[in-house]
């Protein structure tokens, strides 16, 4: 248990910086999420795929600690987060461990306080810095979400759909975290930014070395950045593997369906082979 | 103008049996205190029995243009154009008229849930149009509204018919707002983002009833959406807007590979491709602009378009014929055959 023991130092770095392990939740009679287990090596990418109703965004409340497990283990970089944080030194760890990145930009953000200001109270909060360094610190993570100067300066309501999910990604940058969890955050955009957003998230995990967890319903967004996904349906996982296999090749029936109701040219909607009797899933 | 001319120089036939015709549309609301341009010089037409696809970006204007066919516009919109249906002016009808035309050309939204009575029951939200602009007796209306809820493939027709919209999924209340458009037997369906709140699997679903019913019944649509894959996989013509102006008419199967305009080869390219991981995706740099935001005299695209030329911003471009499309773009004839997916970038410098 030597914690400078260098073999042991190099097995904590090929850990996963994520690790999900029998998770389950019940809403009283409803099973929500059942069984889910799934590791997220450090710069690698998971996508969790999805319908309304399948259990992603409860998975994603659980790993940020804004529910509670009923059953199984979440482990991100090497400590247990199953339960609530006992104290606010805890809390923030966690905060430095994973964090999230929500699909509604024009909800996720207080209308009230600046980018600047946004960003400015992660990094006091999180490292306690003197102004000048936050200043310092502000500048880089604007440029590296690509927002300028009058931008970060700007309320929320002063900027576009695009740019809003630009600050609410700085902020999640800010804490310096290991995993970031993106929910359904480029669904909302327009097709010309969400191109741009997703570069951008390419370019930060190549230079930061953050692991996204992309939780999605579009199997294309889920092609261009993750490398291995996950496919729920109504809360079980039904089919896992690398994401390119998985898309070129689906093998659960659920799976071929979803791949199958994409649009694509020469594509035909076909009737009936859903829903049986009209019934359909509600979204709890 | 060339705006009329589209109408009647390529399918000089087509345009003589349009159901709808829409010239010259402009529309200007209050926005932000001032009287703003949503909508410019829009024309489209639609024949008995097409389908059509209008595809753009928040604010190019695509659902104002719907509001306007539909005469849904909000108080005090400033609109000038010409609008008919069926070859008689509806700029001008009211009352009974009016309502009597919103019979023939219904209109389904993208949520559901913001255009139902919560209150009321899904009989009577369905058969209202019928009992009221009609005249057709309750029973009967009940009895109709449960045959159209078969044809959508809800089976218990009678039993639904007695629930709130709460007690249904968001895919099956689509699929009520699709009955209910159809009972007064419509000859147009403006559908404005149907299935852009609902599950992938549930789109396919409701996709495939409305394509099986609207041949069914003979019934033209025109189709909004932002999914230029899913426009050209439902639509026989496709228009794709931008800053409140029509840039680019083809036929479906022709706008995703072999695109006339540098926008629409622009935002097949932007979008992520579901069978391979592309190094880079080829973003349009900045944002979609509204019409009141985009430059007025000269090509509105042009900030963000690499192919944009000194020539691009000495006027505003009209939309001319090419290859059996409409294209407003004047580098359009110089650039044929280089906007299509995979067909090379023109570069950010001169030729």
């Amino acid at each position: 248990m030597t914690e400078a023991d260098p073999v042991q130092a190099g097995q904590v770095l090929a850990d996963p910086v994520l690790e999900v392990s029998g998770l389950r939740k019940e809403f009283g009679d409803l099973v929500a999420v059942d069984d889910v287990s799934f590791t997220v090596p450090q710069a690698r990418s998971l996508a969790i795929v999805g319908e309304s109703g399948s259990g992603k965004t409860t998975i994603a409340r659980m790993i940020i600690g804004l529910e509670r497990p009923t059953a199984g283990t979440i482990t991100a970089c090497g400590r247990d987060r199953s339960s609530p944080a006992r104290s606010a030194r805890v809390r923030r760890r966690r905060g430095s461990e994973v964090q999230i990145v929500f699909q509604d930009p024009y909800t996720s953000l207080d209308p009230r306080q600046t980018a600047e200001a946004t960003i400015d109270e992660v990094l006091r909060l999180h490292h306690g810095w003197a102004g000048d360094r936050r200043r310092a610190r502000i500048t880089e993570l604007a440029g590296l979400v690509g927002l300028d100067e009058r931008q970060v300066r700007a309320l929320p309501r002063a900027l576009s759909g695009g740019q809003r999910q630009r600050v609410a990604i700085a902020r999640a940058l800010a804490a310096e975290p290991r995993v970031l969890i993106l929910d359904e955050s480029v669904a909302a955009l327009d097709v010309s930014i969400q191109a741009q957003v997703l570069n951008l998230l390419a370019d930060i995990r190549d230079s930061t070395g953050v692991s996204y967890v992309l939780i999605s319903h579009d199997l294309a967004v889920v092609r261009q950045l993750t490398e291995d996904a996950i496919v729920l349906h109504r809360g079980v996982v039904v089919e896992r593997g690398p994401t390119a296999s998985l898309l070129d090749d689906p093998q659960h029936e659920y799976t071929k369906r979803l791949r199958a109701s994409v649009p694509r040219p020469g594509w035909k909607p076909r009737r009936g082979a859903l829903l049986g009797a009209g019934e359909e899933p509600k979204n709890p | 103008m060339s705006e009329t001319q589209w109408l009647k120089e390529p399918r000089r036939q087509a345009a003589s049996t349009a159901l709808l015709e829409v010239e010259g549309l402009t529309v200007r609301l209050g926005v932000e205190g001032a009287q703003r341009a949503v909508l410019r010089d829009v024309s489209i037409s639609i024949r008995s029995g097409e389908a059509v696809g209008l595809v753009g970006e928040s604010g190019s204007g695509k659902s104002m243009t719907a509001r306007a066919i539909d005469r849904l516009l909000p108080r005090g919109a400033e609109v000038s154009g010409q609008l008919s249906y069926e070859g008689a002016d509806i700029m001008t009808l009211g009352g009974a008229a009016l309502r009597g035309y919103r019979n023939q050309v219904a209109m389904i939204f993208q949520d559901p849930r913001a255009h139902v009575n919560p209150v009321r029951r899904i009989g009577d939200f369905m058969t209202e149009a019928l009992r009221t602009n009609l005249g057709v007796p309750a029973a009967e209306a009940h009895r109709r509204a449960a045959d159209m809820l078969g044809q959508v493939g809800i089976a218990d027709g009678e039993r639904r018919l007695r629930q709130y919209p709460h007690e249904l999924s968001g895919g099956m209340l689509q699929r009520v707002m699709i009955a209910a458009a159809l009972l007064t037997e419509p000859k147009l369906l403006l559908a404005d983002e149907p299935t852009t709140a609902l599950d992938v699997t549930t789109q396919a679903e409701v996709m495939a009833i409305l394509d099986d019913l609207r041949r069914e019944f003979g019934l033209a649509m025109l189709f909004i959406t932002h999914d230029l894959e899913l426009a050209a996989a439902i639509c026989d013509r496709t228009a794709v807007m931008y800053a409140g102006q029509i840039v680019e008419v083809r036929e479906s199967e022709l706008l995703h590979d072999d695109p006339l305009h540098p926008y629409t080869g622009a935002l097949a390219a932007a979008r992520p491709d579901i069978a391979q991981t592309a190094h880079r995706l080829a973003a349009i740099p900045g944002r979609p602009l509204s019409a009141f935001e985009a430059p007025q005299d000269e090509c509105a695209f042009a900030p963000r378009c690499p192919h944009a030329r000194d020539i691009c911003r000495e006027q505003t471009p009209e939309l001319v014929g090419l290859d059996g499309g409409l294209s407003r773009c004047v580098r359009a004839v110089e650039l044929r055959g280089r906007l299509g997916l995979g067909q090379g970038e023109d570069g950010g410098g001169d030729d």
